[in-house]
């Protein structure tokens, strides 16, 4: 059992005030009366599983990066920021922005112009049932696993911060969530979704401003970083506050990375998988009311996501800087979470890495400004969750039973196999976080599993739409390739640590690097697999390919729109400030 | 905006908002009259009071202009 489940209730990171719990408490009432006020708009299975795919591009690109911004992703990073320094931000720029603009301008019209359900959907489209099965089972079952393990760290950081009772937690957010995703559907989880938005900058958007105050800008706090981390022997303490000038070698920087896993293996790679094929996320797009929303979404949310460092990455760096023992006056030292939650750790009041955020939180946030930062983390969980959970529901309804269990099922009886599956998904994710609960070595597992599938998907995906020669056989086994592929790789370095020089292509390479380069290796795995059985196998007469591949699908002309209306004049705007950005902070 | 709703998206956001930012500036008024005993670092910037200012300000502004009277009267 974890010891954080140990820890006595009176030993919390901060108190909530009655000011505190009124604001959260008006949260709750607000997400269900949402719900409420949309149940009777869910009826049909378009409304139900797709939001009538009638959202506008700024609700359709909020609600894209919001199913993305979970509570984990908030203090997990931000904790990042503090372990690794400002190489976490690579995470939010070239490990986004690329590939959000790609899959705006690149993949978006296939997407929309197919008329598909799911990316899955996509698949039986494009290479037929076998590689509709294989992604949509990994998909649905990695999903709610995965929704499982973030509410059981939720609850964790709930219990460790708050003093909350872990099953409580768990049961709160859990029934919120299903109540409000089962009456409404997507329309349901992405109005709250948009809303949990402007609360997770309304509640977290204070610590950067103060910090900076409080550190003297930007300078003043790379300054004190420097200084903090020269009195701990730090090695290259320069390397905290710099993007990519020491990322020409694995040993230069805390991460352990170089510049072709940061590059190649998240930029072409990892970021490409998650942001354009994960169904999560894409589920968002979908809903667009037409090609040119569906195309400015994940362009609005590209905008959006360049900031987001400044809400997450730069608390964690405040933290390195300003965080200091109200006791002694001395450096305070995060410490990972297994050691700060152990009972020695407890007893020396060590705090773990993802606690940056709530001991910031609690540094200039008072009643009332402190329940309202409480209130962005547990949005950002429930965001997360009615993410998972209304993605679940759509690719068990239309890929597994849809497709597999009842061809016929008409549009009832799908709409109320998607309401029972939200609630499915509910159970099976908090019977995931009760297993995880009494075996942690799970957590690592799932966490793992479910990065086998993304890589090689995006692979399939992209072969499919840009290249016509790609046949069904070519897809499904470059997809079945590039998953065992990475599952054997994973399992070479988990028998044999000193195989990392080979995956990874260094023995300085820590675990982030090898997730890279293994992602970078299993996509090429997929595609070369692809590639040649597809050039052994007879391709699909062009007819049949109509709207799904680059070259045979008509795509609309914007002529009629002025330039500055236009998706890709967004998108070069974007891409200059994601450009500048890089250089800034070289 | 209705993006299918007959009540907008962006008028439940204004109601959030609006009301957190008055439950934090009426507890930042409270707190200039009667300062707290332990008080949060930066708190002579009195943070509370004009965030939650702001935020009431925003919040009135996406309440009234996407109301259900107003959006009644444009469509």
């Amino acid at each position: 059992m974890n010891p954080a489940l140990l820890v006595p209730s009176t030993s919390t990171l901060v108190h909530l005030s009655p000011v505190d719990l009124v604001i959260i408490i008006f949260y709750f009432v607000l997400v269900l009366a949402i719900g409420l006020h949309l149940k009777g708009q869910a009826n049909t299975g378009e409304d139900f599983f797709m939001a009538g795919r009638e959202m506008t591009a700024w609700v359709a690109g909020l609600a894209f990066l919001s199913a993305n911004l979970g509570s984990l992703e908030l203090m997990g990073w931000a904790g990042n920021a503090y372990k690794y320094g400002i190489l976490a931000a690579h995470w939010y720029w070239i490990g986004a922005i690329p590939a959000m603009l790609f899959l705006a301008l690149v993949m978006m019209p296939f997407y929309h112009i197919c008329k598909t359900h799911s990316v899955p959907g996509y698949l039986k489209l494009r290479f037929g049932p076998g590689s509709q099965a294989l992604a949509s089972i990994s998909f649905a079952f990695m999903t709610v696993l995965m929704s499982g393990i973030n509410m059981y760290a939720m609850a964790v950081v709930m219990r460790v911060v708050l003093g909350w009772d872990i099953h409580f937690s768990i049961w709160v957010s859990s029934i919120t969530v299903a109540a409000y995703v089962a009456l409404g559907g997507l329309r349901s989880a992405i109005f709250n979704e948009v809303l949990q938005f402007f609360l997770i900058w309304a509640g977290a958007l204070l610590i950067p401003i103060l910090g900076l105050v409080e550190a003297g800008g930007w300078t003043g706090l790379k300054a004190q970083i420097l200084q903090n981390l020269t009195e701990q022997h730090a090695p290259n303490p320069g390397a905290y506050t710099h993007l990519w000038s020491t990322l020409g070698d694995f040993g230069n920087n805390p991460m352990g990375i170089n510049w072709v896993g940061i590059v190649f293996g998240l930029g072409a790679v990892i970021s490409m998988g998650y942001w354009t094929t994960d169904f999560l996320v894409v589920q968002r797009v979908l809903a667009a009311k037409d090609l040119r929303s569906a195309k400015l979404a994940p362009i609005i949310g590209a905008a959006f996501k360049m900031m987001v460092p400044f809400i997450v990455i730069l608390p964690g760096l405040l933290g390195l800087a300003l965080l200091r023992d109200p006791h002694t006056g001395n450096l305070l030292k995060l410490v990972p979470g297994d050691l700060a939650w152990s009972d020695a750790g407890r007893a020396q009041g060590l705090h773990s890495f993802d606690e940056v955020l709530p001991l910031m939180l609690a540094r200039y946030c008072g009643p009332g400004l402190l329940g309202l930062g409480i209130t962005a983390l547990i949005a950002g969980f429930m965001s997360g969750m009615a993410g998972n959970v209304s993605a679940f529901a759509t690719v068990w309804t239309y890929d597994i039973y849809g497709a597999m269990i009842n061809k016929h099922a008409s549009d009832d009886s799908k709409v109320r196999m998607g309401r029972w599956c939200t609630l499915l998904g509910v159970a099976v994710s908090i019977g995931t976080a009760y297993l995880v609960m009494n075996a942690q070595s799970i957590m690592d597992y799932v966490q793992a599993l479910f990065s086998f599938f993304i890589a090689p998907l995006f692979g399939t995906v992209i072969l499919g739409m840009l290249w016509k020669r790609a046949t069904a056989a070519g897809g499904f086994w470059g997809l079945l390739a590039g998953t065992l592929s990475s599952v054997g790789m994973y399992a070479w370095v988990k028998v044999d640590p000193g195989a990392v020089r080979y995956v990874a292509l260094s023995s300085q390479a820590q675990d982030q690097a090898q997730n890279m380069f293994r992602a970078l290796w299993c996509w090429l795995i997929c595609v070369a697999v692809t590639v040649v059985v597809s050039l052994v196998t007879k391709p699909k007469p062009d007819a049949e390919l109509a709207d799904l591949v680059y070259g045979l699908t008509p795509i609309p002309h914007e002529e009629s729109v002025s330039f500055v209306r236009r998706p890709v004049f967004w998108a070069v705007i974007v891409g200059v400030v994601f450009v500048v950005l890089q250089i800034i902070f070289w | 905006m209705k993006s299918g709703g007959s009540l907008s998206i962006w008028f439940f956001i204004g109601i959030s908002l609006a009301v957190n930012g008055a439950i934090i500036l009426a507890r930042g008024i409270y707190e200039l009259v009667s300062p707290p005993e332990h008080q949060v670092v930066l708190y002579q910037l009195h943070a509370n009071v004009w965030w939650g200012a702001v935020l009431l300000i925003l919040g009135l502004f996406f309440s009234l202009r996407f109301s259900p009277a107003r959006m009644a009267r444009n469509s």
